[in-house]
């Protein structure tokens, strides 16, 4: 079983560097961008407004996160000063 | 810095808002086209990256010199930025990459060096989080060694052939892009020192309240 798994790994492992190789179908020959279909083509607008969306929403996510373990922790410390005695 | 909290954060909410203005606005270069405009907040945030890699790796040598618990506190909400920015950066990236380059991503030195920088700040995260005892100290030595790297980020377009832009472009950018451009970048810097603000302000709790924990084993 073991030396299945070996022989299997290997054949994996060898065969996924040459099928890297293969060029994709379609990409025998050099094709400039501008000369892209239609349907191939990104529209700039978009990446535009899906990186400037990105930088929001990431930056959002953090303030959510700083805010998050703010709250955890100052509720903690008021757990921690009700059950500590007074000295 | 506690004091002008609040104002900086009503002055980058609004500069945030109208920053999507002085993008559209803003010209782009004529041979990428309109997704050149990623450039606006994609350097800046490359930028701010590597100011923060420096804050986080000098605090740290200070904190090994001196020992100052504040130097501490500043390394660490810096690493956490780092890594912020860099998802910023390394997300935006592609996405003018893509349209450019006609790929989304290259090995490149610029790319792979930032892409190292940036898991040399997730490693100090990840040092901080488990190492246990001693995990300042050693934290502290990982993020002067992100420091190193820095320059080597910045330079790497210049002395290396790479598909990335060299660092001569932002100085001399156009007049009708370099508005927008300063405006973005002044935007995150300070977006940047809201943010590092609010983190030590989170670290220095986390400080009392393990303080806390102390005084009550005691």
């Amino acid at each position: 079983m073991r030396g299945l798994l070996i022989a299997l790994c290997s054949a994996v492992l060898t065969a996924a560097p040459a099928l890297a190789q293969q060029p994709p179908t379609g990409q025998s020959e050099f094709v400039p961008m501008k000369n892209l279909p239609p349907s191939e083509q990104i529209p700039a607008a978009t990446l535009l407004v899906a990186g400037y969306s990105f930088i929001w929403v990431a930056v959002a996510f953090y303030v959510w996160t700083i805010w998050r373990r703010l709250n955890k922790v100052e509720a903690e410390m008021r757990s921690l000063a009700q059950k500590t005695p007074q000295r | 810095m506690r004091k002008a909290f609040m104002p900086l954060l009503i002055v980058v909410a609004v500069l945030l808002a109208y920053a999507p203005v002085m993008i559209a606005q803003g010209a782009f270069e004529q041979s990428m086209g309109l997704v050149s405009k990623i450039m606006y907040f994609h350097a800046p945030s490359g930028m701010v990256m590597l100011v923060s890699a420096i804050v986080c790796g000098v605090a740290s040598a200070l904190y090994l010199w001196r020992k100052n618990p504040a130097m501490d506190r500043l390394a660490m909400a810096s690493a956490e930025l780092t890594v912020l920015f860099g998802v910023l950066v390394i997300g935006t990236g592609p996405l003018w990459a893509k349209k450019a380059w006609g790929i989304w991503w290259d090995w490149e030195p610029r790319l792979t060096m930032t892409v190292v920088g940036w898991l040399i700040a997730v490693s100090y995260l990840f040092v901080r989080k488990y190492a246990g005892p001693g995990s300042d100290k050693l934290g502290a030595a990982l993020a002067v060694f992100g420091t190193a790297n820095v320059p080597f980020i910045y330079l790497s377009v210049n002395i290396w052939r790479t598909l990335h832009p060299k660092t001569t472009v932002v100085p001399t950018l156009p007049p009708g892009m370099r508005g927008p451009f300063w405006f973005c970048a002044l935007t995150l810097f300070l977006l940047y020192l809201v943010l590092l603000t609010a983190r030590i302000h989170l670290e220095r709790q986390q400080n009392a309240l393990d303080e806390l924990y102390l005084a009550l084993e005691d």
